[in-house]
């Protein structure tokens, strides 16, 4: 099922499948989140803070909006 | 470089967290320079070292990057020193060190910097880890399938040091065809006869394609690159992804093929304290308990070092002025240079202090827990989770403050933190609180807590509420849309290396030194010289002309004083006082305060000097000075001058003002331009008039 990264569960695995934006950061993409790669929600941080993803084997912190638009397929 | 006689030069390369520092550290010792790269503020390490066989090595430790696609000034640095190298410059072979239990992302680089052309050897270091981490790795076939040497490497426990000088003496140049080519895009030959000393047609391209802001290339070079691109319709964000997907693709091939992963066999313990560090409740309550730690150590262990500090350099004073004959030279030294440099010495212990706090939360990896618990609060603000740092550091001296926010890869969210980081209370305004707390608070209690203390608190409250509302309104002035997003990666937990840490701190407190230090020293020999010279027809008159006027029953003692308060008033510092007195007149100060004003521009805490020499006192202990300031009547009202309504005029002033030669050259310097300064200036200056003007009508 397609959904954005941002909506993964807390232990929620996925394969990334596109954005849903042209304007994706060239750091994102650099830090090996692209499409066929997979990513795992790991932990949330209080009061609406950054997501803890696990991206390409290494744990990225990124902001909320950039989650919602990377798109996912869940596992 | 056989036959030649200069050394060998290494450019030191890889992601952050990869122990490349430590690498650096353990192969040169103290034997590193650290020097700005040219136009900008990046530190610059280089450092030598000597192979076996005797010949010296020069190896420039690069500052960590993930790819030589630049998102911050810092990483800008690499692409520039890798792909656009000063002829003198140009390093002979590249080391690029890899965390071995996270080859993927750390490949990538590797990728990268091989289609530059430079001899490369490749570090696997963490190697203590991979098998924790249940990660098994093929060298052999990693060595093939790059045809480059890789060396083992677990820089914590000092192994591979030797394999590694072997291979850098040995260094073997392969042929290799690029892993990302270029060659095919029609556009790239063009571009890259613009840049006569890239290495190859890969380095061109990305010095190209990487956004304007970060460039260091002559504006007019940007310009016929920026054409090129259009005549052709490249897009850059395009390049960058046709680029990260290609290089993914041979990555994860190499990787399935002689790299194996097995999540099961990870043991680290990195996620169980991660799940504490991020927990709703404890992670906070565990955060802010750390940072208020750290703000007690700053001000409660560098007490001692600093009364010390203080004692040694007044000894060192009136050590000169009885050894030497009185006279202008022994005056320029006494009261001008020593007293400067004894505003510089007097930080050095705080800046220790806090550098080391920061030095151990960055080498254990909280650091970066810190930013992403903190990012939500802070962007509410229009500030970014790496703003804490230097918010904090602020407390202690705006100057290694401002100098943290390199890091901030959002120019917007960096701009701004430099703009609002000297509102926190930094130490040097804590001398002017004390005394004129003191002055004007009464004692009482209220609830156990002294009305000193808290006035005091209430200030340092008044700092940070000031640097954060005035975030909002500013990014709310500047608009935040940002193309430059929160991306940070959460390293391992690790225990920091003491070596690491004793290199940093003792690094970091030379360059304040060295930096702000010049600045204080030459404004107070300036200060000097305006106050102990004047106008002739005032200035010039003997002593017994001085003391016609002044009251019949002095000691010696105070005869001196009264010979010393008359000096200043008629010298050029006291003649300033004069000119600016109708000027802060409605914020309840007269030509007295004028000249602790001005005299203080170099160094907030230069106040409590000044005052003690304009009052008069003797010796400048703040018991004496508040005593003299408490006598001091005001004429029109005939009630004591330091009313409660001109102390908290004065601590609302020295709260918003900036007040600091230092922090304008360092703000200066960070943003390369004179507008920002510039506008912090006139912003904080008028800021601080308006309030101290409302302070002062409020209460009289």
């Amino acid at each position: 099922m397609s959904k954005r990264a941002v909506d993964l569960q807390v232990g929620e695995r996925g394969i990334v499948s596109n954005f849903s934006t042209e304007e994706i950061p060239g750091k994102l993409l650099e830090m090996g989140c692209l499409p066929g790669c997979e990513v795992e929600l790991k932990y949330t941080t209080p009061f609406n803070g950054p997501l803890i993803m696990r991206i390409a084997n290494s744990e990225i912190a990124i902001r909320r909006d950039l989650a919602s638009k990377i798109l996912v397929e869940s596992l | 470089m056989k036959g030649s006689s200069r050394a060998l030069r290494i450019a030191l390369t890889g992601n952050p967290n990869t122990g490349k520092s430590s690498l650096f550290n353990a192969l040169t010792g103290l034997n590193q320079k650290v020097s700005n790269y040219p136009g900008i503020t990046v530190e610059k390490k280089t450092g030598f070292f000597k192979l076996t066989n005797g010949s010296v090595v020069e190896v420039t430790d690069l500052p960590g990057t993930y790819s030589l696609n630049p998102s911050s000034l810092d990483e800008a640095v690499v692409l520039d020193f890798l792909a656009q190298p000063k002829p003198k410059e140009k390093p002979d072979g590249v080391v690029v060190v890899l965390d071995a239990t996270n080859l993927k992302r750390n490949l990538y680089l590797l990728t990268q910097v091989l289609d530059l052309g430079y001899p490369t050897i490749a570090v696997l270091n963490m190697m203590d880890m991979v098998d924790r981490k249940g990660i098994d790795i093929d060298i052999d076939g990693l060595q093939k399938s790059y045809n480059i040497p890789f060396v083992y490497m677990t820089t914590r426990k000092s192994l591979g040091f030797e394999e590694l000088k072997s291979e850098i003496s040995e260094y073997v140049v392969s042929n290799r065809t690029p892993l990302f080519d270029v060659d095919s895009m029609t556009w790239v030959p063009e571009i890259h006869e613009l840049l006569p000393d890239s290495p190859s047609k890969y380095a061109s391209w990305l010095l190209a394609i990487q956004e304007s802001e970060n460039s260091q290339l002559p504006p007019s070079v940007k310009t016929s690159l920026h054409d090129v691109l259009e005549k052709n319709q490249v897009n850059k964000n395009q390049e960058r992804t046709k680029e990260a997907i290609k290089r993914y693709q041979q990555v994860n091939s190499v990787l399935s093929d002689f790299v194996l992963v097995d999540p099961k066999k990870d043991k680290s313990l990195t996620g169980r304290i991660d799940k504490l560090l991020t927990h709703k409740v404890y992670g906070l309550v565990i955060l802010f308990s750390v940072l208020t730690i750290i703000f007690q150590a700053v001000f409660a262990w560098s007490e001692a070092p600093m009364n010390f500090i203080d004692g040694l350099f007044s000894q060192l004073s009136q050590g000169i002025k009885s050894y030497f004959a009185p006279g202008p030279l022994t005056g320029l030294f006494a009261d001008g240079v020593v007293p400067g440099l004894a505003g510089v010495a007097i930080f050095i212990p705080q800046i220790a202090i806090l550098f080391t706090f920061i030095g151990i939360l960055e080498e254990s990896g909280y650091m970066a827990r810190v930013v992403v618990l903190m990012d939500r609060l802070m962007s509410k603000f229009g500030l970014s989770g790496k703003s804490v740092l230097p918010l904090i550091s602020g407390t202690a001296c705006a100057i290694p403050a401002i100098m943290a926010t390199r890091t901030i890869e959002n120019w917007k969210e960096r701009l701004i933190t430099i703009f609002v980081t000297p509102f926190t209370t930094c130490s040097a305004r804590l001398p002017v609180y004390v005394v004129l707390i003191s002055l004007v608070i009464p004692d009482g209690d209220l609830l156990g807590f002294s009305y000193k203390g808290l006035a005091l608190m209430g200030m340092y409250a008044l700092g940070f509420v000031t640097a954060l509302v005035s975030s909002y309104t500013m990014s709310k002035w500047l608009g935040m849309k940002s193309n430059t997003p929160f991306i940070i990666e959460m390293p391992s937990y690790r225990l920091p290396l003491y070596k690491n840490l004793l290199i940093m701190v003792f690094e970091k407190s030379k360059s304040f030194v060295a930096g702000a230090g010049k600045i204080i020293v030459a404004i107070s020999v300036i200060l000097w010289v305006l106050a102990t010279n004047g106008p002739n027809t005032t200035f010039g008159l003997s002593q017994e002309e001085i003391l016609s006027n002044a009251p019949l029953d002095l000691s010696e003692e105070e005869t001196q004083s009264y010979i010393d308060g008359y000096k200043l008033e008629s010298s050029y510092i006291g003649r300033l006082g004069k000119f600016i007195e109708p000027t802060i007149e409605p914020l309840g100060y007269d030509w007295k305060v004028g000249i602790a004003l001005i005299s203080s521009f170099a160094a907030r805490e230069v106040f409590v000097g000044t005052i003690a020499t304009i009052y008069s006192v003797g010796d400048d202990s703040e018991t004496t000075i508040v005593n003299k300031m408490r006598q001091e009547i005001n004429p029109k009202t005939g009630l004591p001058f330091f009313s409660l309504a001109v102390g908290m005029s004065l601590m609302v002033f020295y709260a918003f003002a900036m007040q600091c030669v230092s922090t304008f050259a360092v703000v200066r310097k960070e943003t390369n331009s004179w507008t920002w300064p510039l506008l912090q200036l006139v912003f904080m200056t008028t800021f601080a008039y308006v309030m101290s003007f409302a302070t002062y009508q409020l209460l009289v």
